[in-house]
């Protein structure tokens, strides 16, 4: 025997209609700010700020119990070896020469990558270039370049800007690449309706629609380029007397001036966050941010 | 628009086929379709998915060339895409997401270089007012919701006043209640500008309620059925006797390939088979 309801008791019961008059709203502001702790810490500079204190904190805490200046000095006393250093005026004049020297390889190598991926979109043999090139080149660690291009270039600032580029141009390229290959078809298309070809096409649809994936490219350009140009200098140290920061490292290190050669570090690092956060956050808050391409 | 016959047609599709290419066959998208577009014209492109009518408002707008057969504008042929065609696609993201409402309608304008950008600034105005954007011309596109975006990408080609405006699905991503809204606003709109619509859908409702003449075309490859009048219906006939028998016998012209008069015996006085 089933024990199933009869029919008429599975049909829901016809319920009177209803129409409401509408509540009134309380009369109380519909926004309440946070308290002023909550947005201290929703500001990325206090926490990015916080955490750079505990390193340094970590930093001095096991210097201390190290106990061995000549291997490990303090915080305290690479803060002091930097702030001598650059009212010397010396650290200044090596971080001048370093970012002159990357400015111009970075600037060699953006303009290289830029002309491969926009012969790639154009051709299919543009294309097979770029992909070609890029597999044989972008493993290939710039340091290794140097022997051959002190061959070629000389002892000095060619050298360096040709190890530079290599170092730039085969990331950037490959991110760039990548970016142009994901800007939707329906942009393409728009782009390609209004009669936009070329380079005016590239420039007004490619480059923008991909600018997250360029900006990331120019991000790790930017890490390599620093770390071939101070590695660049502890190899073959200065041209003609003008050394720039890996010189100074190096230089401080034979002479066992470990503080110093912590303050040099602490000069890339800080350039390193500098950029990063101040060039580059600010690009992605006009730009990708604005427009809603990443959060 | 009898005042209007003498001339010839603006667009003519003259015995078009294409063809998807992959790396190992090629694919006939439509086989030998063929009609004219008139001055004024909203011509609707109807069909399931499949019948290629996406693919032939691409090949009119340039993108894709014909394996055989060939498009004229005003007797010219078609080779390319140019701003003389322009087309408000399905998808949101055909608005760059850099530029403002604004720029965005200016673009076209200043990249096909048919004004300077100060007369530009002018028309994208007035267009901007047409379909009620004026508070968020300088907002950005994600700011938008999606019937916003399209109303952008429709002022955007109005503002180009294109020989003719393509339209492939322009409002199958919206939800129903803002598509009727769009669907209002586009004949508010022909009937203050008089452009000239090739309009791709799936929606028989929709087809007859946007245009004047409808093509039917069958899926696998895509041919021509018949080409229908509806310039009698609009929103407001939507739930009409006739309009529910025209219904019908669109439904017949598109599924019983062979038999489409079955349980409709109405005379079919604007109809040619293809």
């Amino acid at each position: 025997m089933p024990t199933l309801h009869p029919l008429h008791a599975r049909t829901p019961p016809v319920r009177p209609e209803a129409e409401h008059a509408l509540e009134p709203l309380p009369d109380r502001p519909t926004e309440v700010p946070l308290p002023w702790s909550a947005r201290l810490w929703n500001r990325d500079a206090v926490r990015r700020a916080v955490i750079l204190a505990a390193v340094a904190l970590l930093w001095e805490l096991a210097a201390r119990w190290q106990d061995n200046d000549l291997m490990f000095p303090t915080f305290g006393q690479a803060v002091r070896a930097l702030v001598a250093g650059m009212a010397s005026g010396e650290l200044v004049a090596k971080a001048g020469i370093s970012l002159s020297v990357l400015l111009q390889g970075y600037g060699a190598g953006v303009l290289g990558a830029f002309a491969l991926t926009t012969l790639a979109v154009g051709t299919r043999l543009g294309r097979d270039l770029l992909t070609t090139l890029t597999a044989m080149f972008n493993p290939l660690p710039p340091i290794a370049l140097l022997p051959l291009a002190l061959l070629w270039f000389g002892l000095g600032r060619g050298s360096l800007v040709f190890v530079l580029m290599h170092s730039v141009m085969w990331p950037l390229a490959v991110n760039t690449y990548a970016g142009f290959q994901a800007v939707p078809a329906t942009l393409r298309m728009a782009g390609r309706n209004y009669g936009l070809v070329g380079v005016r096409y590239v420039l007004q649809i490619l480059v923008p629609a991909a600018l997250p994936a360029i900006l990331a490219g120019l991000k790790v350009g930017w890490a390599f380029a620093w770390r071939t140009l101070i590695a660049a200098e502890l190899v073959f140290g200065a041209s003609s007397g003008k050394g720039g920061l890996g010189w100074y490292i190096f230089q401080n290190r034979n002479e066992l001036q470990t503080d110093r050669v912590f303050a040099g570090l602490v000069v890339v690092i800080l350039i390193g966050l500098l950029v990063e956060g101040l060039v580059f956050q600010a690009l992605e808050r006009v730009t990708v941010r604005r427009w809603g391409l990443q959060r | 628009m009898p005042s209007l016959a003498a001339e010839p047609p603006l667009l003519e599709v003259a015995g078009v086929s294409l063809e998807y290419r992959t790396d190992e066959r090629v694919v006939r998208a439509t086989h030998r379709v063929s009609f004219d577009v008139w001055r004024a014209d909203r011509f609707v492109l109807l069909g399931a998915s499949g019948c290629g009518k996406s693919t032939l408002l691409k090949a009119v707008a340039g993108f894709v060339p014909p394996a055989e057969g060939e498009i004229r504008i005003e007797g010219r042929r078609v080779e390319r895409p140019g701003p003389d065609r322009i087309v408000v696609f399905q998808e949101f993201d055909q608005l760059p997401p850099w530029k403002t409402v604004e720029e965005n309608v200016m673009f076209p304008l200043l990249a096909s270089r048919t004004l300077r950008r100060r007369e530009a600034a002018e028309r994208a105005r007035h267009v901007i007012e047409k379909v009620g954007l004026t508070p968020f011309a300088r907002a950005y596109p994600h700011t938008l919701s999606g019937g916003m975006k399209q109303r952008v990408a429709i002022a955007r080609a109005l503002a180009m006043e294109p020989r003719v405006l393509l339209m492939d699905e322009p409002f199958a991503a919206l939800d129903a209640l803002t598509r009727r809204r769009m669907q209002e606003e586009l004949l508010a709109l022909w009937d203050d500008v008089r452009f000239t619509l090739l309009f791709v859908t799936h929606s028989i409702e929709e087809a007859l309620v946007v245009g004047n003449r409808i093509a039917i075309l069958t899926p696998h490859p895509g041919r021509l059925r018949a080409e229908v009048n509806s310039h009698e219906f609009d929103l407001r006939s939507q739930g009409s006797p006739e309009f529910q028998q025209a219904t019908r016998r669109i439904h017949g012209l598109l599924f019983d390939s062979d038999d489409a008069s079955g349980d409709e015996p109405a005379p079919r006085p604007a109809l040619r088979t293809a």
